[in-house]
C-alpha cells in the first residue's frame, strides 16, 4: 500500500502543516520572522531578516546534499538479482536533479560481503555521479572478519577509531559517526566511550546555531529493537547535541523510510538501492523482501537534502527509483 | 596458540577409505575415532534454530545458513573459544565439541541473534 514517493515531502522541519502535494498554508507572521515559500516543489524556509535577499528572489547560498545507503553490492538474491543496476539508476537520478548536490553521503552497507570487488564496483558505479566529493560511513557488512581494516584502508582518509569524522560545509557541521563496531550479543548498534568522548569535543566549540548534521549507518533512535534496529548509548550522543537548534539525524539499515522529530532533532532514515525490507513485525525477520519485480525500484531510492543558509532546518525529498 | 578444545570438521572423514593401508584397500578405522554423532543448527529468519541445544561430548555441530542474508557463529566468551568465517546462504561451520561446558555465542553482524550450545 506504498504511495509514489516520487518528489514528495514527507517531512516539513518547520511543521506548518503542508500536505504532500506542497500546498501552502503558511505565510510570514509578523513577530516570529518565518517565511515559508514553495519553490519547484520543494519548501523551503526564509528568515524575514533576508527580505533583502528575497526582494532579489531566491537566495544563494544553498546547500543541496544527497543521500544513499545499503548498496549491497555483490547481494545477488531473489530480492534483487542486479544491485548493480538499481545503483546505476540512483546515479542517473542523482545526476538528473534539477539542483545540482554538491557532494554525497553514503550511510553504510556499500558492500554485501567485505569482499574487495564489491567496494571497487561501487567506487566505479559512483565515479558516475555528477557530485564533487563523497562521504561514507561504514555499515556491518562492510567490516566483516577484519573488523573494518579494509573499509578504513579505503575509505578512512582523515578519520578517528573506527572511521568517524567531521567536517564543515557553508557553514554547517557534518559528523559522520560509526555504530556497527565491537558489537555485543544480544545488543544493538554501538557508538562506544572513544568515540562519544571525540563526539563531546568535537561540538564543544560550536555555537548552538550552527546546524548540525549527524550520519551513521545503524539508527540512533529505537526504531524495533527486536530486530537490531537501534543504537544502544545513542542517548549519550544525542546529549552532546541537545543545545543545538537544527540536528538533523540520517541513517540507513532498515531499508525504508522512518523520519522522527523530537524537540529540535529531527530523524530520517533513508531506502536502500538493493533490496527493500519489511516494517516492523511486518515478517519474521528484517530479511530482504522479496516483491513483484515490476514494485522493486518504487521501494528503492535515495533523499535530497537542502539547506538554505540562515534558515533554521533542513529539507528531506526522498525519491525512489521508479 | 593454547591447546584447542575443538578439532576441525575435516578431521572425522578423512580417515576412512583412504586406501593407504593394505593391498586389501579395507578402511581402518582408528580406534581412537571419536563418535561420528552429528546435530544441525540451522540459521533462518535472522534466529539459530534451536537457539538452545544439549549434545554429548564428542559431537559434531555444523551451523547452516539457510537465509538470504550473511551470518556469522562467534563466541561470547572473552577471550572468543571460536568464531567462524561469514557465511553466506548455504555456507556451513562445524565445531566438534570434545569438552563440556557451555558455549554461548552470536552473530556477530546481527548481534541480536545468541544462541547457546550445552556439552555435557
Amino acid at each position: 500500500m506504498r504511495q509514489k514517493k516520487e518528489n514528495l515531502i514527507l517531512h516539513n522541519h518547520n511543521d506548518d502543516g503542508v500536505d504532500r502535494r506542497g500546498f501552502l498554508q503558511c505565510m510570514a507572521w509578523a513577530g516570529t520572522g518565518a517565511l515559508y515559500v514553495l519553490k519547484g516543489g520543494i519548501l523551503r524556509s526564509y528568515g524575514l531578516s533576508d527580505s533583502s535577499a528575497l526582494a532579489a528572489g531566491v537566495p544563494t547560498g544553498e546547500l543541496s546534499f544527497i543521500q544513499i545507503s545499503d548498496s549491497h553490492m555483490g547481494f545477488d538474491k531473489a530480492a534483487n538479482p542486479d544491485v548493480v543496476a538499481t545503483l546505476r539508476v540512483a546515479v542517473e537520478k542523482i545526476n538528473a536533479a534539477p539542483m545540482r548536490p554538491e557532494f554525497l553521503l553514503h550511510t553504510g552497507d556499500i558492500s554485501h560481503l567485505s569482499r574487495p570487488t564489491e567496494f571497487d564496483t561501487v567506487d566505479q558505479v559512483l565515479k558516475g555521479a555528477k557530485v564533487s566529493q563523497l562521504f561514507y560511513v561504514p555499515g556491518e557488512h562492510d567490516v566483516l572478519g577484519d573488523d573494518g581494516k579494509q573499509y578504513l584502508d579505503r575509505y578512512g582518509k582523515g578519520t578517528k577509531g573506527g572511521g568517524w569524522y567531521s567536517f564543515d560545509h557553508k557553514g554547517v557541521h557534518f559528523i559522520g559517526l560509526v555504530n556497527v563496531l565491537n558489537l555485543k550479543a544480544g545488543g544493538l548498534g554501538s557508538l562506544g566511550p572513544e568515540q562519544l568522548e571525540w563526539l563531546e569535543d568535537d561540538v564543544e566549540g560550536l555555537s548552538a546555531s550552527t546546524p548540525i548534521v549527524v550520519f551513521t549507518h545503524i539508527p540512533l533512535w529505537s526504531i524495533y529493537p527486536d530486530w537490531g534496529w537501534g543504537t544502544d548509548d545513542s542517548a549519550q550522543a544525542l546529549a552532546y547535541l541537545k543545545r543545538f537548534g537544527s540536528v538533523t539525524v540520517l541513517n540507513g539499515h532498515i531499508h525504508q523510510i522512518m523520519q522522527k522529530v523530537e524537540g529540535n532533532v529531527t530523524f530520517h532514515t533513508a531506502t536502500s538501492t538493493a533490496f527493500p525490507q519489511p516494517q516492523p513485525g511486518a515478517a519474521p525477520s528484517p530479511g530482504p523482501m522479496n516483491v513483484p519485480a515490476d514494485q522493486l525500484r518504487s521501494l528503492l531510492g535515495l533523499s535530497s537534502v537542502n539547506y538554505v543558509l540562515g534558515g533554521h532546518s533542513l529539507a528531506i525529498i526522498d525519491s525512489s527509483l521508479a | 596458540m593454547k591447546r584447542s578444545i575443538f578439532s576441525a570438521s575435516l578431521a572425522v572423514g578423512l580417515v576412512l577409505g583412504t586406501g593407504a593401508f593394505n593391498s586389501g584397500g579395507q578402511a581402518f578405522v582408528a580406534s581412537a575415532q571419536q563418535k561420528a554423532v552429528a546435530t544441525e543448527v540451522k540459521i533462518d529468519n535472522f534466529s539459530f534454530g534451536p537457539a538452545a541445544l544439549t549434545v554429548p561430548i564428542g559431537t559434531t555441530v555444523t551451523w547452516v545458513n539457510r537465509d538470504d542474508i550473511p551470518h556469522t557463529v562467534v563466541s561470547t566468551d572473552d577471550p572468543k573459544t571460536f568464531k567462524s568465517k561469514v557465511l553466506d546462504t548455504d555456507e556451513k561451520f562445524s565445531l566438534t565439541f570434545s569438552k563440556a561446558g557451555t558455549y554461548p555465542y552470536f552473530c556477530s553482524i546481527h548481534p541480536k541473534m545468541t544462541g547457546k550450545v550445552t556439552v555435557q
